[in-house]
C-alpha cells in the first residue's frame, strides 16, 4: 500500500530498537566512511593551499574581469547559503506543520544546514581581498568613530547570516541534548564520559521535558520567519541595485524557493548514500524520499515559474538593458551556463511528477546531482551575466574563472564534507527522541487511554 | 556525590500503568514526583497536569530586547556619525527593519535556550535516583517519601503494574 503523509513511518519498531539502531551508527565506521572522509580532507587541503596563495598574491589570481568583480566566490557563497535552507525548513517549518516524515531526516539536514552556512560564511571573507581586516564588517567602536552603513544590503547580510548560523546551530544543539543522553546511557569508558559532559545533566525528567518542549516549539516559531528572511536578504544584495537582471521584486521569493530546492537536492545527495553506509535503511525509507521528492517538485515548479516570469518581465519592461541581459543569458557567449540552469532546475525537477521516479533512489540521486549543478549555475548566471553585461557595451567583459576560483570551490566541498562526516560519526544522525515520540509505547489495556 | 533522597523508584514498560501510577500517587497526596521518559509523552503530561512553562516569558522579553537593540543600535550609530547615504534620511527606518528583525530572532532564540536551562535547573534533581533504561524504553517514577512510607508506596507501585520497584535513601 502507498504510504501517505499520515501513515506511521516506523510501524514495526520499538523504542529499544530505535536506540539500538541509532547507537550502532556510532560504532566503528566502515572503509567507505574513511575513504569519503579522507577525500573530503584532501579537497579541503586543495582549498586551503589556494587560499594561502590568495593571501600571498591577492585576488588577482582569481578570474575577475572588469566590470564583473563578483564571480565564483559570491556564486559559491549564495550556493552554500541556499543549501543551508532545507535544514531549517524541515526541522522548524515542518515541525510546526506536524509533518511526521520529517523526524527521520531532520537531524542530518539540520547538521547540513549548520555546516553549509559555516562554509558560506568563509566566502565573503575570501572575497573581500584583505581577509585580515574582515572584522571591519562588524559594528565595533574604533578610533575614528566610524560605523557600518546600515542602509547597505551587504551589512543586512552580515547580520542575517550570522543570526542564521547562530540560531540554526542552537536549534541543532538543543535537539541533540536528549539524544546525546540516550547515547551516553549505552556507552562505556571514555565515550560515556564524553557524552555525559555533552548531555549537560539531561535525564528526561518531566521538569526538563516541560520546559524543553515549549522552548523547542518557540525556537521553531522563531526559526520559521528567519529561514524565509535570510535568503530574501541575500537576494536583496542583488535586487537593491539597479543592475539589469537583478532589480526585480520577484527576487526574494525566487531566491527562497531556489534555496529550499537546492537544499533538498543536497539532502538527497547526502542521505541516500549515508543511510546505506550507516545501515539505517529501515529508518529512512521510501516514504521519506517520496515526501522529499514532492517538496523538490514543488520548489522546482516555483523556480520554473520564476524563470519564466524573469524572462517575461525582461521582455515586457521594454527596457533595452533588461531585454539585452536576458537575451544574452540564453543566446550570448555564456549560453551554456544559462541553459544548464534552466534544464537542471526547471525541467529535470518535472520528472518528479512520476511516482516511479520519486521512489527510485538511483534516479533520485542522479536528479539530486543535477539539482546541485543547476543551482550553482543559477547563481553563476545571475551574478556574472548581469555584471559582465551592464549598461555600456564598450565596458563589457566576459568572466574567465581560473584555478584560484576552482580551487576554492573544490575546497569548500571538502570543508563541508569533512564536518558533515565527522558529525555523522560522533552524533546521532537520526533524532532518537522524536522518532520515539511517534512510536506509541506498549499498553496493557489495548486501545484504552 | 549528592546524598540519596529517601523515596521509591518504579520502572514501567507500559505507558498506561505509569499513567495510572501518577494519577494514583497524586490522589494519595504525593506531589513532588519525578517522572523520567525517553521522549515527551502527552499522556504523562496530562496525568501530571503541570502549568504551562514560563519559557515563553524569556522568548518574549528576549525578542523585544533584540528588536529594541536592533533599532537602537542602527539609529544611534547613524546619528553618532551623521553621513548622508543614497539621499536617504540619516536615521532611515525602513532599511533598519531588517536589522531590527534579525536581532529580534537572535535575542529571542538565545533567551529561549537560556530560559529552558534556567527553568530546568530550578528544580534540582540531585539525590533523585536515575536508571539508564529511562532514556531507552522505560518510564521511571520516583516518589520522594519518608522512610516509614516507603513500604506502602512500594506496594502501590507494584499493584499498579510497575515492572521493577526499588527503595532509596537512608
Amino acid at each position: 500500500m502507498t504510504a501517505t503523509l499520515h501513515d506511521h513511518p516506523h510501524p514495526n519498531m520499538t523504542h529499544a530498537d530505535v536506540t539500538r539502531d541509532v547507537v550502532a551508527t556510532l560504532q566503528t565506521p566502515s572503509r567507505g566512511y574513511y575513504l569519503a572522509l579522507f577525500t573530503a580532507i584532501g579537497l579541503f587541503l586543495v582549498g586551503a593551499v589556494t587560499f594561502l596563495a590568495l593571501l600571498k598574491d591577492g585576488l588577482g589570481l582569481a578570474g575577475y574581469t572588469p566590470p564583473a568583480f563578483w564571480s565564483v566566490y559570491i556564486t559559491t557563497f549564495v550556493f552554500w547559503v541556499g543549501i543551508g535552507h532545507a535544514g531549517t525548513l524541515i526541522s522548524a517549518i515542518l515541525f510546526l506543520f506536524r509533518s511526521p516524515w520529517r523526524t527521520a531526516v531532520y537531524r542530518s539536514t539540520e547538521a547540513m544546514t549548520v555546516f553549509a552556512v559555516m562554509t558560506a560564511g568563509l566566502f565573503p571573507i575570501i572575497h573581500i581581498g584583505r581577509q585580515w581586516i574582515f572584522y571591519w564588517l562588524l559594528p565595533y567602536p574604533n578610533q575614528r568613530w566610524l560605523w557600518p552603513n546600515f542602509k547597505s544590503p551587504l551589512i543586512w547580510d552580515v547580520f542575517a547570516i550570522s543570526t542564521y548560523l547562530t540560531v540554526s546551530t542552537t536549534f541543532l544543539v538543543v535537539g541533540l541534548v536528549p539524544d546525546i543522553a540516550a547515547v551516553r546511557d549505552k556507552m562505556t569508558g571514555w565515550r560515556k564520559k564524553l557524552y555525559s559532559t555533552l548531555s549537560i545533566g539531561w535525564t528526561g525528567a518531566d521538569s526538563q521535558w516541560r520546559h524543553y518542549s515549549r522552548g523547542y516549539l518557540y525556537l521553531a516559531a522563531l526559526a520559521t520567519p528567519l529561514v524565509l528572511s535570510v535568503h530574501s536578504v541575500v537576494s536583496w544584495d542583488f535586487a537593491m541595485s539597479i543592475i539589469p537582471g537583478w532589480h526585480g521584486t520577484i527576487f526574494a521569493p525566487y531566491f527562497v524557493a531556489g534555496a529550499i530546492y537546492s537544499g533538498i537536492g543536497m539532502v538527497l545527495t547526502l542521505v541516500i548514500p549515508l543511510r546505506k553506509v550507516l545501515k539505517i535503511e529501515h529508518m529512512i525509507t521510501e516514504y521519506h524520499f517520496d515526501n522529499l521528492a514532492k517538496l523538490t517538485l514543488l520548489t522546482g515548479s516555483i523556480l520554473f515559474y520564476a524563470y519564466a516570469m524573469e524572462y517575461f518581465v525582461g521582455w515586457y519592461s521594454s527596457n533595452i538593458f533588461e531585454q539585452t541581459t536576458f537575451w544574452r543569458r540564453a543566446f550570448g557567449p555564456s549560453w551554456w551556463s544559462g541553459w544548464t540552469m534552466i534544464i537542471c532546475n526547471a525541467f529535470v525537477s518535472q520528472l518528479l511528477w512520476f511516482k516511479k521516479i520519486r521512489t527510485n533512489l538511483t534516479s533520485l540521486f542522479v536528479i539530486s546531482i543535477f539539482i546541485n549543478i543547476g543551482m550553482w549555475f543559477e547563481r553563476y548566471v545571475i551574478i556574472t551575466s548581469s555584471l559582465a553585461n551592464d549598461f555600456l557595451p564598450f565596458a563589457w567583459g566576459q568572466m574567465n574563472p581560473t584555478w584560484a576560483d576552482w580551487g576554492i570551490l573544490v575546497g569548500s566541498f571538502g570543508w563541508f564534507g569533512m564536518y558533515f562526516l565527522l558529525f555523522a560519526r560522533t552524533f546521532p544522525v537520526v533524532a532518537i527522541q522524536e522518532i520515539k515520540e511517534m512510536i506509541p509505547m506498549p499498553r496493557r489495556k489495548k486501545g484504552a487511554h | 556525590m549528592a546524598r540519596m533522597m529517601s523515596g521509591v523508584l518504579g520502572a514501567f514498560k507500559y505507558e498506561d500503568a505509569a499513567v495510572d501510577a501518577i494519577k494514583g500517587l497524586k490522589a494519595k497526596g504525593y506531589k513532588d514526583l519525578t517522572v523520567y521518559s525517553a521522549a515527551p509523552n502527552h499522556h504523562i503530561e496530562e496525568a501530571l497536569d503541570q502549568p504551562v512553562s514560563w519559557v515563553r516569558a524569556f522568548t518574549l522579553i528576549g525578542g523585544l530586547t533584540g528588536c529594541a537593540a536592533g533599532f537602537g543600535m542602527t539609529l544611534w550609530m547613524s546619528y553618532d556619525w551623521p553621513l548622508m547615504v543614497g539621499g536617504k534620511p540619516i536615521g532611515a527606518i525602513p532599511p533598519y527593519v531588517v536589522l531590527g528583525f534579525e536581532l529580534t530572532i537572535l535575542y529571542g532564540a538565545l533567551s529561549t535556550v537560556a530560559g529552558v536551562i534556567i527553568l530546568s535547573a530550578m528544580k534540582s534533581l540531585k539525590g533523585r535516583p536515575f536508571k539508564p533504561e529511562f532514556s531507552d524504553d522505560t518510564i521511571g517514577i520516583f516518589v520522594p517519601c519518608p522512610p516509614d512510607q516507603r513500604g506502602s508506596v512500594r506496594k502501590f507501585l507494584e499493584d499498579v503494574g510497575s515492572d521493577e520497584v526499588s527503595e532509596h535513601g537512608s
